[in-house]
């Protein structure tokens, strides 16, 4: 099984990305937030606005690198007690509806523990994942996830921070997927500004790693995601977008479904706003 | 046996660094700089020097007679770690830690707490040494521990109180590795337990062992030999370990560790990690964890706000695998009538933390012969909990009524 193998989709978009001089819109959506449903619709939606991979969040009883917005999202979600598997089942519902892009599951290392890693990629695998984000799971700690990962077929998609310094040589060396480049200290959450030093940052990630490149916490605006295009491949928004779906839930949770589709439309149409503009 | 931890920071299975990308270069730094002082004779006598003078060390080795006549078994002695500064163990461990943030250049700090114990002790060390203090706290404790949070002010410090989550000790964790994330380049962690990710266990172990170390000591000139049981209440785990540690060695002295029962551990509402939890990774190591089959971690319970916590040293973890040291709940209602107990008969009132140990000692007593020693760790003084006690003593009777 593992041997057939051979391309893996987030490779494949952004090969096509690179033809096309785009640089990829990466959204981030807590799962759950309001229920399972309204996510199947939302991942929908996303690809509606032209997103070209999408996160899926796990909602955590402590997502200790996540900003208040998304703690927010978390708490909503868990209120459902929304679990792992739940999650996982919104990719396959999503592909159902014909869904195209790669889908990149965004966990705590806990909940894949508990489920067993084994389990836990195998179930990725069969749901149509591309990769996997664990930001509590540093290369100290990852040997053997990262084995099972690639056993898989999944991308295990390692996270570089401006404090990394030394470590950046390494973790982008051996990343696979892309590496996801933090654009500064801090949890996750919209800024203003980022880490004064970003440009030289990218440029040592991008010296480093022979995948792609991606830049995320902190993007909240298509001003600042096109700042960045230039520097990297992908843009990902997390907290802007979480905060859309907050601000659209009396709409999101309405029995009436127009009204429903009217918050749909309102979070897909934030999504497209936000995609960088072809640069070059 | 074993050395642990092992250069990664595992105690067998446990520990390790499960931290964001963003704070792994301040632990090496943290792991090197710790490497580099822990045994600088100028360093090791700065902090010999604070422990004693400032602090108050050695802490006395207290034979308890009236409560052992109570309990009518073993001799029982308390390692008064209640008389020192601040009122608690805590502030080993601060000292050792502010001495090194200082040798580190750091002018801030940071620290989290429960019960206000450990951000009493940080605020303290950091007015003492002229950093700039934060303390994170659970909005609930910080209601539940007025006091101190009254106290961490007169020193200086901000209290910033946690809004996440369950705003008790387990959130107040989380904001505060929130904080740094965002700030670790001027900003040291003066972490309170023996948690969290590597080197915190190994290196809050060692600024406790003087606990153990000094216990060791006093009961060989007391008693000319070792101990036959040691009990102390575990919270994430300090002070147990800094008191458990130079006896692992030791097969004879059994170490009894007492987790928070709550309002027992047959109800949600506990904080029993050792016999309800399960092996997972929380806030940053590899240990128990009280959790759902999800893998989501369980708010706990406790009359104590320094036992409300659903995880544990990964220390302590590792001994109860290898079944070197065995871990016991003791509820609410025995804890406080512990308390009680122990301020009627010696005139000392311990923290509600503390009175855990005791009530074991009150069990584990009783099976005991009259030539055996039994030290319990009174890890801090009761002054903090006057007001919960009233509190929950008026729910109680409200109950009855009802
Ligand atoms: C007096 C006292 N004992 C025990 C504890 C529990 O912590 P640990 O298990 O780290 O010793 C606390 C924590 O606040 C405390 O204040």
């Amino acid at each position: 099984m593992s041997a057939a193998i051979t391309t893996n989709a987030i490779d494949e978009v952004f090969a096509r990305l690179k033809e096309s001089g785009e640089t990829a819109l990466i959204p981030f959506m807590t799962m759950g937030d309001p229920d399972l449903e309204t996510s199947v619709a939302l991942v929908q939606a996303a690809e509606a606005a032209g997103a070209h991979m999408i996160e899926l969040g796990i909602p955590y009883s402590d997502p200790l690198a996540d900003g208040p917005v998304i703690q927010r999202a978390s708490e909503r979600a868990l209120k459902n007690r929304i679990s792992l598997t739940d999650c996982i089942g919104v990719a396959s519902k999503a592909r159902e509806k014909g869904v195209r892009m790669p889908f990149i599951i965004f966990t705590y290392f806990n909940p894949a523990l508990q489920l067993g890693l084994e389990r836990f990629f195998g179930l990725l695998q069969e749901n149509g994942f591309s990769g996997a984000i664990i930001p509590d799971l540093p290369m100290e700690e990852d040997a053997e996830t990262k084995e099972i990962a690639d056993r898989h077929g999944i991308h295990l998609i390692p996270l570089v921070a401006p404090t990394s310094e030394a470590r950046v040589e390494r973790i982008a060396s051996r990343a696979s997927g892309f590496v996801y480049c933090v654009s500064s200290l801090g949890v996750t959450g919209e800024r203003s500004s980022f880490h004064e030093g970003i440009g030289a940052f990218l440029a040592t990630v991008r010296k480093a790693a022979s995948v792609p490149i991606c830049v995320g916490f902190g993007i909240s605006s298509r001003e600042q995601a096109e700042s960045l295009a230039g520097q990297c491949d992908g843009v990902i928004v997390g907290s802007a977008i979480v905060r859309k779906v907050e601000e659209s839930l009396p709409l999101l949770i309405a029995d009436d479904a127009d009204r429903k589709a009217e918050g749909i439309a309102a979070v897909r149409d934030f999504i497209a706003a936000l995609k960088p503009q072809r640069v070059g | 046996m074993m050395q642990v931890p092992d250069q990664h920071g595992r105690f067998g299975p446990f520990g390790g660094k499960y931290v964001p990308e963003t704070l792994m270069n301040a632990l090496i730094e943290l792991e090197d700089a710790y490497n580099r002082y822990k045994d600088d004779p100028d360093f090791l006598a700065e902090v010999r020097y604070l422990l004693k003078q400032y602090s108050g060390r050695p802490t006395p080795l207290y034979y308890a007679e009236r409560l052992s006549r109570h309990v009518g078994g073993p001799k029982i002695y308390l390692k008064r770690e209640d008389l020192n500064h601040t009122g608690a163990h805590k502030i080993n461990n601060t000292i050792g830690q502010a001495v090194l943030a200082k040798r580190m250049g750091k002018k801030k700090v940071i620290a989290e707490t429960g019960a206000g114990q450990h951000g009493v002790a940080s605020a303290t060390v950091a007015a003492l040494m002229g950093l700039e203090c934060k303390v994170f706290m659970g909005e609930e404790d910080t209601k539940r521990q007025q006091l101190n949070v009254f106290r961490m002010k007169l020193l200086g410090a901000e209290v910033i109180p946690v809004m996440s989550g369950t705003r008790t000790l387990k959130d107040a964790c989380n904001e505060t590795l929130r904080y740094w994330v965002s700030n670790v380049n001027d900003t040291y962690y003066i972490l309170g337990s023996a948690t969290g990710p590597h080197p915190y266990p190994m290196m809050v172990r060692d600024f406790q062992r003087v606990i153990g170390l000094e216990t060791r000591d006093q009961i060989l000139e007391a008693e000319g030999r070792l101990p036959d049981a040691i009990i102390a209440a575990v919270g994430g785990g300090s002070n147990a370990i800094g008191m458990f540690h130079p006896f692992v060695g030791d097969a004879g002295v059994k170490l009894i560790g007492v987790e928070a029962a709550g309002r027992g551990v047959d109800t949600e509402e506990h904080a029993a990690t050792m016999t309800k939890g399960r092996p997972g990774v929380f806030q940053g190591s590899m240990s128990y964890v009280l959790q759902d089959e999800g893998g989501q971690v369980l708010p706990a319970h406790s009359i104590s706000a320094g036992l409300d916590y659903p995880g544990i040293g990964p220390e302590h973890s590792y001994l109860k695998d290898i079944k070197r040291a065995e871990y016991v709940p003791i509820t609410d209602a025995e804890a406080l009538e512990a308390l009680k107990l122990l301020s009627r008969t010696e005139g000392i009132i311990p923290a509600l933390e503390s009175a855990h140990a005791v009530a074991q000692a009150l069990k584990t007593g009783r099976s005991m012969k009259q030539d055996e020693i039994l030290v319990i760790n009174l890890s801090g003084r009761g002054d903090k909990d006057v007001e919960s006690i009233l509190k929950y003593e008026a729910e109680a009777e409200g109950g009855h009524q009802q």
